[in-house]
């Protein structure tokens, strides 16, 4: 060991320009023009250092799906976008419900070595709903999962709801609720409005997910436990949301990059590949998230990574399996759309992107502002830079990918992972590395 | 134009030419010798993913008439029952050589990714896909509502039609109204709430609940089959208060306008959306839309396939 990284030049979360030294995964000097020898030298002019990115909901299908993606897959597409540490959802084959499961990836996690893998353990066993999951032993297996979801279902049951946010109380964990109303949603395939019914595709209404989001954010409150709304896609969730935040209620929530950008309107094509839980809904919904990721009301941005084979898309609509990939395109989305309008900060892209999702699953080394002492996890971005996506480039074994062919600006050039170079783009070119 | 898979596929000048066209085949098929040589050559695949009889038969009909070859691909024992992709299969009617592919399927959007997916190079005909659309059936019933009503040439400028019953589910009530308000005629829908769509009062189109209280000024009724599945997804309380609230009786006929039109696209459900008399009555011409549709769909194989505007009977 011992690999030291110097990068020379850039913008510091954003702010004053600076050098920075790491050594031994440490970041051990914060200085313009620092001298010292270095084992790789990257040049950040014109760049701006960011804290890793943290990512709260990905989809890594190992075990029992690797012909969508696999942990190295997965982590390698992490790495290019940016991310130190990943949340690896729990609807894998066989369901990580148990110690065994999360421990086994978090282990494959750790031998890959280009993230954090950070398992989330399922609430329910098998996902189904009927029985709480082994949440006791997941939280003090050597995995030490925090983060509990059912996430592709929803935790329906209000009594189960309850049970499982007072439980995960003894070890300070989380329920990240897939807010979504089974049976408002019956074979629902698009997003219910005007072009589902044009368009004669079964509608899933707003209200399926908003009811389950009241309803747990009031569970919550009166049990006092954590918890985190997944994906959250409407205008009303977070209207809901913002109200129980002015209550002092403790609720946080997350929005995918695809909501973030995509409407309903990309079912006309009745292509598949913008199938997505929940589905794409309205530009004022869209208007409607904005807001609340730069007003505070939504606390972070979550991939929803979720990789599919090319069958699962190349077919009738309704056929079509739910999801698109997202980790490398995630950070030059926010970017497009927030960061480069002005909507939004550096110093809030650093709390949606890294310290909010660290904290809310109690990662405790990331998420931490870039200083000396601390661990060395940098994504290197070029707000210059621009991507245009080509789904035979990204890393992800999936190719699933809404954006192929569109150009974001603001671009991530390096990731920095423990003070380990885990992702360096050849070029400074306007071309995908 | 190559495929058809949705009304706004068309405008209103190319519908009133499918319309013409589709009178000018009715004049041959009513002829001695009811076939043209104009498809000779051609391959018409019928691939019907969903089971159907009439619009099968129909386009079977439509595309013998014109002397294309056709091949019967359906879902019941063939490789689609298998588990086939929409893909391979669009792959082997290309190696066979199709001009056209009429499909029905069960998926919403199935004629468009049949088309859009660039598996095959023939021309995709839209013979029902989902809860989506139907072209071919809201061109015969345009051609119907047409000959009765309005001379039987231009459009339906001025007529009111009413559609009753399961919009919600309807690829014909969606093709009907985008393509009779397209023809300049006025659209009623009729149904309980439970069975409209979502943001209905967007289209352009007058909603009811009162069944009795649109007839009186309604020049053609469109009545919609009732799926038994629909009582027991809660959209409404019993088939007998459907039928009471939503049906067609000889009652309620004799408030329509003398003159008008009762119409179906079958099949039917006698005693429930509508009863047998009203069903056998002078009024309704559900019979005729069966042998209209050869004719719209000779219209619409000739406009499609041969693609030129040569006389139908050169």
């Amino acid at each position: 060991m011992g690999k030291s990284i110097l990068i020379t030049g850039g913008s510091i979360e954003g702010g004053v320009t600076s050098d920075l030294l790491i050594r031994d995964g440490v970041i051990v000097e914060i200085a313009p023009n620092i001298s010292q020898e270095a084992d790789e030298v990257i040049d950040a002019s014109g760049l701006v250092l960011l804290p890793g990115f943290v990512d709260l909901h990905t989809h890594l299908r190992e075990p029992g799906r690797e012909n969508s993606e696999t942990i190295a897959t997965g982590s390698l597409a992490a790495a290019r976008g940016g991310y130190v540490a990943v949340s690896a959802m729990a609807n894998t084959l066989p369901v990580a419900d148990n110690a065994a499961i999360v421990e086994q990836v978090a282990s494959i996690g750790s031998q890959v070595g280009l993230v954090d893998v950070f398992p989330i353990g399922a609430v329910t066993k098998g996902l189904e709903g009927h029985e709480l999951a082994d949440l006791g032993s997941m939280a003090h297996s050597k995995a030490r999962v925090r983060v509990f979801s059912d996430d592709g279902n929803c935790v329906s049951d209000p009594l189960m709801m309850r049970r499982a946010l007072e439980y995960v109380k003894q070890f300070d964990g989380v329920i990240a609720q897939h807010a979504q109303d089974p049976r408002l949603t019956e074979g629902s395939q698009m997003n219910e409005g005007i072009l589902s019914s044009t368009l004669g595709l079964k509608g899933w209404p707003a209200v399926a997910e908003e009811s389950i989001i009241a309803r747990d954010i009031l569970l919550a409150n009166m049990v006092g436990a954590r918890l985190h709304i997944c994906h959250v896609t409407t205008a009303g969730g977070v209207e809901i949301i913002r109200w129980a935040k002015k209550q002092g209620m403790q609720v946080t929530a997350e929005v995918t990059p695809h909501h973030l950008l995509l409407t309903d309107e990309s079912a006309s094509s009745y292509d598949p590949i913008f199938k997505v839980n929940p589905p794409l809904r309205t530009q004022s919904d869209v208007d409607a998230l904005r807001e609340g990721l730069a007003d505070g009301t939504i606390d972070i941005v979550g991939t929803d990574h979720a990789p599919h084979p090319v069958e699962s898309k190349e077919c009738e609509w309704q056929n079509a399996a739910f999801g698109m990939v997202g980790l490398e395109t995630a950070f030059p989305i926010l970017f497009s759309t927030l960061i480069a309008t002005g909507r939004i900060s550096w110093k809030r892209a650093i709390e949606v992107m890294s310290s909010a999702p660290a904290r809310i699953a109690g990662y405790e080394n990331h998420g931490k502002a870039l200083a000396v002492g601390e661990p060395a996890h940098i994504a290197v971005v070029d707000p210059k830079g621009t991507l245009k996506v080509d789904r035979a480039l990204l890393a992800s074994k999936s190719k699933n990918t809404p954006f192929h062919g569109m150009e974001f600006q603001g671009r991530v050039v390096a990731t920095v992972f423990n003070g380990i170079l885990t992702h360096r783009a050849e070029a400074r070119s306007v071309s995908h590395e | 134009m190559k495929h058809l898979l949705s009304i706004n596929d068309i405008d209103k000048e190319f519908a009133i030419t499918i319309l013409d066209t589709a009178a000018e085949m009715a004049k041959v098929t009513e002829g001695p010798v009811k076939k043209l040589p104009t498809l000779r050559g051609k391959t018409v695949v019928n691939l019907f993913a969903e089971d159907s009889t009439r619009t099968r038969i129909s386009f079977e009909a439509a595309a013998k008439r014109l002397s294309a070859d056709v091949i019967n691909f359906t879902a019941k024992g063939s490789s689609i029952s298998k588990g086939e992709s929409l893909k391979d299969t669009a792959q082997t009617l290309q190696a066979l050589g199709a001009d056209a592919v009429v499909m029905r399927h069960p998926a919403s959007g199935a004629a468009h990714r049949l088309a859009q997916g660039k598996w095959i190079n023939g021309s995709v005909i839209n013979a029902g896909d989902g809860t989506h659309e139907h072209p071919s059936q809201a061109l015969l019933d345009a051609y119907t509502i047409r000959k009765h009503l309005a001379g039987g040439t231009g459009d339906l400028a001025g007529l009111h039609v009413v559609i009753v019953g399961d919009i919600l589910h309807s690829r014909v009530a969606r093709s009907n109204v985008l393509l009779l308000t397209k023809l300049g005629a006025k659209v009623t829908l009729v149904a309980p709430p439970t069975l409209l769509p979502h943001q209905v009062e967007q289209w352009p189109v007058k909603v009811s609940y009162d069944f009795n209280s649109v007839l009186p000024t309604v020049d053609a009724v469109i009545m919609l089959r009732i799926q038994q599945e629909r009582m027991s997804d809660l959209y409404f309380p019993s088939e007998r208060e459907y039928s009471t609230l939503f049906g067609i009786d000889a009652e309620r006929l004799s408030l329509t306008k003398p003159g008008s039109i009762l119409m179906h696209p079958g099949p039917m459900n006698r005693g429930l959306e509508i009863s047998a008399e009203a069903a056998d009555s002078e009024q309704s011409v559900v019979v005729e839309q069966v042998a209209n549709g050869v004719s719209i769909r000779m219209a619409i194989l000739y406009l499609f396939i041969a693609g030129s505007q040569e006389s139908v009977n050169g």
